[in-house]
């Protein structure tokens, strides 16, 4: 039997990152991709219901201007058990808006390993690739991976018609690029 | 025997899976190892059962005995860590084996136009005839499965 060659260390890259549950799941998220957190009841008032037939996971939108976020329940996308989900990351140069369970820390990864390449369905999307906290493994996510164009497109057209914004209810986190 | 017979003799590692038992050339074995724990996280990949972390690598653990045997292992004892090449790359995939592990030495048959394509071809052993498992059917990657799909399509699309 032969043994792989070593793997070469590589220079030191750190990343802030923000670990979250979704359903008891862990994920990572780098903090310089959530431009907002915001509390899910906050935005009860500011929501729209949306229905896009066969795209159940999302199922609100948040008209900001002419924009409009789409709010992706986190459970739904990566089909996990329904959970209540409590805070809403507002991903930045992005139309998503992701409702998760809840914030478990943020913390600095120093290594992103790309995602196997056993694995070779949607998780290619989703996913950026997989670090190693506390001994411990956590997919980092793609912030453009949970709408794709195609998503995008069947959004905007079940869109509902515009009305008049009302002033955004309770005040988000802001993060600092 | 003749040295010219000996040459012909190459190194491939017995593995069990349940009641049968499976070979990989000894090339692509990187380590045999203890079962640990296995992070699961989604996807929708058959197959890959989650990660390990190995060596500060992390490593896709892929239970290939559903093919193989017809049912899933109900008890691991090891995982046997392989070297998998997708194109020009090597990643290393864990497989969850039943049994300890064996090294021998054995002279590789071709496998035949009827054999499964994970049958990378047979040697003789113990008066056993063994399959030499090709891993990469075993454990396909994304170019593998996109030209699997594009070749179903137009199948699927004839009456």
């Amino acid at each position: 039997m032969r043994l792989a060659a070593p793997v070469k260390p590589s220079p030191v890259r750190s990343e802030q990152i923000i670990l979250f549950r979704v359903s008891g799941q862990l994920f990572a998220v780098s903090s310089a991709s959530v431009q907002e957190v915001r509390s899910a009841d906050s935005l009860s008032g500011g929501a729209v219901e949306i229905d896009a037939p066969g795209l159940r996971k999302v199922r609100h939108v948040l008209r900001r201007g002419d924009r409009s976020l789409f709010i992706v329940n986190g459970a739904a996308h990566f089909g996990l058990p329904a959970s209540p989900g409590m805070l809403v990351f507002v991903l930045r140069k992005t139309r998503t808006a992701l409702l998760v369970d809840g914030i478990d820390k943020m913390t600095t990864m120093t290594r992103l390993q790309a995602l196997p390449m056993s694995f070779c369905h949607e998780e290619r999307q989703w996913y950026r690739g997989l670090t190693a906290i506390d001994q411990t493994v956590v997919p980092v996510v793609h912030p453009e991976g949970f709408l794709s164009l195609e998503d995008l497109a069947l959004l905007d057209a079940a869109l509902p018609p515009m009305e008049i914004p009302g002033e955004e209810a309770a005040e988000g986190t802001e993060f600092a690029q | 025997m003749t040295v010219s017979a000996e040459l012909e003799l190459q190194s491939f590692v017995l593995l069990r899976l349940g009641e049968r038992r499976f070979a990989v050339s000894a090339g692509q074995i990187v380590e045999l190892v203890a079962p640990s724990r296995v992070f699961r996280f989604p996807h929708h990949t058959p197959k890959i059962e989650g990660v390990i972390l190995r060596r500060g690598r992390i490593v896709p653990v892929c239970d290939v005995a559903e093919p193989l045997i017809g049912k899933r292992l109900t008890s691991r004892r090891l995982y046997l860590i392989a070297a998998r090449h997708y194109g020009a790359k090597t990643e290393w995939v864990a497989l969850p084996v039943t049994g300890e592990c064996e090294l021998i030495h054995a002279e590789l048959m071709a496998a035949g136009a009827s054999d499964e394509p994970h049958v990378g071809g047979w040697i003789s052993h113990a008066g056993d005839v063994i399959e030499v498992l090709n891993l990469d059917a075993l454990t396909p990657g994304p170019d593998e499965i996109a030209k699997e799909s594009e070749i179903r399509v137009p199948l699927e699309a004839q009456p």
